[in-house]
């Protein structure tokens, strides 16, 4: 059990929630000996990154969080490439949110989302390989006494080469600790890579599969009481009253207590009598001004900005308007995307403990900096007396990144138990009303075509919710949502693949009550959908081929170009598919990654088989590629899911959809064959874990309207009687 | 108070009778490895075996567990720690991602092979309705045809 194995101490503090199920609870003490920074079990830090054991274990200190996207796995790669340590010997631990604070963020960014986990802490992690691997070597070359130039290190061995001597990293760790780091040690050819590139097993599975991993809804400490919470549901709302005589006696039951303005909390002595309280209780709230706002109303307020005159302009090349007046053909349509819940299969927790002098938080999260935050806003403690200790997360999706709202919750409820433990896990009920929306948003896209089908003008009209505006208004620029336009963007890591003469893309921000979130791929998932489905409608008006129309409109497009060839050449485009099936296409950049997907699918009725997937993806350097397989199969499954079957509907100012049997998922029985083709083309670091999640849609809506002739346009698809078989 | 068996070890449960077997394992026996994920049956996080059989114990109350033998995921693999078949198809095809749902999965596959050694997919389509929201439905079909050959 963790709590036997959780050495919580004022001054250690625990490093290892990933070796915290293996019983590896490691922690800092600074300062300690001659300026030797040591793991609690006295091994010395070679420098942030690189802890050695004597017995030549390596302990790779990971500061992005493992939510199941292998980013353990795959950071570690990239310090024990540049190490040149014995892989078999690797493993992992967190810093603590607090140590980095302490430690002038010598972790650097804690956040994991947006794909960045490698393609923004490559660097510096590799650094930190190369350099612990410079002081070793040093260390045995300076043990022997001898130049190190006539020493190498390989496999956790150095060696001098003249006489055949050799040492282990175990050995000489102590006095590579007490060396001064090298500056600006190369980095190796990608060509010299052995570890990077290669589909060596996760760090982390063994675990998952006896039950014994921890989760934050698993955390057990001494003495912890349970709690579990109701927000008012319909956002802005607060707590009127309620009335908890009716429940103190209730068995377990031990505080009912108001969680800021806004929720109420029963705290027992066990999780279930806590909900079985709480269900209990009669709460009255004060539904504020949203509590008439409905999914209609919300739609009414998105379509009246898909013509407003006024709206923030991302790209505008020539002249649409008198390109699409001027045109031979004029091709309009409009798109609508639903609100979304991240729905991981962990519901929102975190566990608390508070006293006047120290907070203590355990929370399953994305972002370990965010959580302290959150921590010490919520304790009113200075950093130095607060502490976050990340627990392995039952997925994040974007849900446990920017937001730690049950965070705050948690601090809340311990602040009324001061001494006292706190564990908070929330229903699935509470998960599904109270998450951070996919954004809600509309487009109207405009097309004109001139006599031979080519496209001369392109105007698209985003209206729709911001998210900047609600989480990070400081990053609007100008008052415009730039991340708004992921994947039409006219340069950077969300690029737009196509060349248009006169091109408009512009948003009509139309903010609602309902709080959005990042949701894995973000805005990527609808603006694929918005113009990979019109790009066929445009190719379609025009006569021509889909995927020949777009080529045309690629060539300054190289790499976008390549990976849909790529997908086209292998699911066999252009060639007769088997009997009754039918393919669609799309692709998209994101997170400066290229995607692209054929779908094939049959229908029958209203019944829609997705029978086979091939997705290409370059993201420049693959460093694990059993792992990206996975990520793009299990991309599929949540772009699809969504398109198929999930929306959140707002009636009375409140969500709808309450728990998976109105906010559904696929199971195995409706899974494609997906066909993964990882083309790294190198010389840039890309996104894994949520491009492809946006080519999924269009490529099947796209394969949907060559089957039938029916061209969908909003979403989810069980909404127009289509059930995903 | 109820006399559960749980992984062939007798253990006294403090509980109203009406209380899910889920939270029973989880905080009276301190079994953490059979999950919460939606608490109505829908999404299978909470499988176990209830004299063999898969049930979702989230749904599941206490009083019809008395008298039979419970297998959780802690109790699959051999005495000596050996996994089970199942458990190690899952690690030799890398199935779990965030691992959350992962033990539901794996008892509800080991309730399968045990009625039909040889599942066709469309025997793992009918039988295997577990959530998983990272997606590893793939692996985890792969494994289960690699469990069978095992």
């Amino acid at each position: 059990m963790i709590t036997k194995d959780l050495k919580i101490g004022r001054r250690s503090f625990v490093i290892g929630s990933a070796a915290v199920g293996a019983g590896l609870a490691l922690g800092l003490k600074i300062p300690f000996g001659a300026s030797v920074v040591r793991a609690q079990d006295g091994s010395p830090e070679i420098n942030a990154w690189i802890v050695v054991r004597p017995d030549d274990t390596v302990v790779v200190r990971i500061a992005r969080s493992e939510m199941g996207q292998g980013t353990l796995t795959g950071l570690a790669q990239m310090a024990a490439e540049e190490l040149e340590c014995n892989w078999s010997k690797v493993t992992t631990e967190y810093p603590t949110p607090g140590q980095s604070v302490a430690r002038k963020r010598v972790w650097g960014n804690f956040s994991t989302g947006g794909s960045r986990g490698i393609r923004e802490s490559n660097e510096y992690v590799r650094k930190g390989g190369a350099t612990a691997r410079v002081m070793l070597v040093q260390a045995a070359a300076d043990g022997w006494k001898v130049p190190v130039s006539e020493c190498s290190a390989a496999n956790s061995v150095i060696t001098h080469k003249p006489t055949g001597r050799t040492t282990t990293y175990g050995k000489v760790a102590e006095a590579a600790a007490k060396l001064t780091p090298p500056a600006d040690v190369p980095l190796k050819d990608p060509k010299e890579w052995k570890i990077i590139g290669k589909s060596v097993k996760r760090l982390d599975t063994i675990d998952k599969v006896t039950g014994a991993q921890v989760y934050g809804a698993d955390l057990k400490l001494p003495g912890m009481l349970n709690a579990t919470i109701k927000e008012c549901p319909v956002f802005g709302g607060k707590v009127k009253s309620f009335e908890a005589d009716k429940i103190k006696s209730m068995p377990g039951v031990r505080h009912v207590v108001k969680v800021g303005e806004t929720a109420v909390a029963v705290v027992a002595d066990t999780w279930w009598q806590a909900k079985t309280a709480l269900d209990a209780l009669p709460i009255a709230w004060d539904e504020g001004p949203n509590a008439k706002v409905s999914s209609a109303s919300i739609a009414e307020m998105l379509k009246a900005g898909l013509d407003a005159d006024q709206a923030f302009v991302r790209t505008q090349v020539g002249d649409v308007k008198a390109a699409i007046a001027g045109a031979a053909k004029k091709v309009e349509a409009v798109y609508a995307y639903p609100f979304l819940n991240h729905a991981p299969m962990e519901p929102m927790n975190a566990t608390a403990k508070y006293t006047a002098d120290r907070c203590e938080v355990w929370v399953p999260t994305q972002n370990g900096e965010a959580a302290f935050a959150a921590t010490l806003a919520a304790s009113g403690l200075p950093a130095e007396k607060c502490e976050v200790y990340k627990i392995n997360l039952g997925g994040g999706f974007g849900r446990r990144g920017a937001f730690h709202d049950y965070v705050t919750q948690a601090v809340l409820i311990a602040k009324q138990v001061p001494g006292t433990p706190v564990k908070l896990l929330w229903t699935r009920e509470e998960d599904m009303v109270q998450g951070r929306y996919h954004p809600v948003m509309q487009a109207k896209l405009t097309g004109g075509l001139d006599a031979s089908g080519n496209l001369v003008g392109l105007h698209l009209r985003l209206s729709g919710q911001s998210i900047l505006a609600a989480v990070f208004p400081q990053n609007l620029q100008d008052g415009r949502d730039n991340a708004t336009f992921q994947g039409l963007d006219p340069s950077g890591d969300f690029t737009l693949g196509y060349t248009v003469p006169n091109l408009l893309i512009d948003h009509a921000m139309r903010n609602t009550h309902v709080p959005p979130g990042f949701w894995r791929g973000v805005n990527i998932n609808q603006n694929a959908i918005f113009l990979e489905c019109f790009m066929d409608e445009l190719a379609k008006a025009a006569g021509q081929d889909a995927l020949e129309f777009r080529r045309k409109l690629m060539t300054k497009h190289p790499k976008h170009l390549a990976v849909l060839n790529a997908v086209a050449d292998r699911a066999g485009w252009g060639k007769p598919a088997p009997q009754g099936v039918h393919r669609g296409l799309a692709h998209m950049m994101a997170f400066s990654s290229y995607v692209a997907a054929c779908a094939e699918v049959s229908v029958n009725g209203d019944k829609v088989k997705v029978r086979r997937i091939v997705c290409a993806t370059d993201c420049g350097n693959a460093v694990n590629p059993a792992q990206i397989e996975r990520q793009i199969a299990g991309s599929f499954v949540y772009g699809l899911s969504a398109v198929f079957m999930e929306e959140c509907t707002v009636k009375d100012g409140r969500i709808e959809q309450t728990n998976f049997h109105s906010f559904d998922s696929m199971r195995i029985a409706q899974m494609p064959k997906v066909e993964s083709i990882i083309m790294p083309s190198g010389g840039f670091w890309g996104g894994v874990g949520e491009p492809t999640i946006c080519v999924a849609a269009p490529a099947v809506l796209n394969a949907y309207f060559n089957a039938t002739g029916k061209r969908i346009r909003t979403f989810p698809l069980k909404n127009h009687g289509i059930q995903m078989v | 108070m109820a006399r559960l068996t749980i992984n062939g070890k007798g253990s006294e449960v403090n509980v109203d009778p009406n209380t899910p077997l889920l939270w029973a394992i989880r905080e009276q026996v301190g079994l953490t490895g059979t999950k919460y994920g939606c608490g109505v049956a829908l999404c299978g996080a909470c499988t176990v075996h209830l004299d063999g059989r898969a049930v979702r114990s989230c749904v599941t109350p206490v009083s019809a567990a008395v008298g039979k033998q419970i297998t959780t995921i802690e109790g699959l693999a051999a005495a000596n720690g050996a996994l089970h078949k199942v458990q190690k198809a899952w690690v030799d095809n890398e199935v779990p991602q965030c691992g959350y749902c992962q033990a539901g999965m794996i008892m509800a596959v080991a309730a399968l092979l045990k009625d039909k050694p040889k599942p066709t997919d469309a025997d793992i389509d009918a039988s295997i309705t577990n959530i998983c929201r990272c997606g590893t439905f793939q692996q985890v079909r792969e494994a289960i045809h690699a469990a069978a050959k095992a």
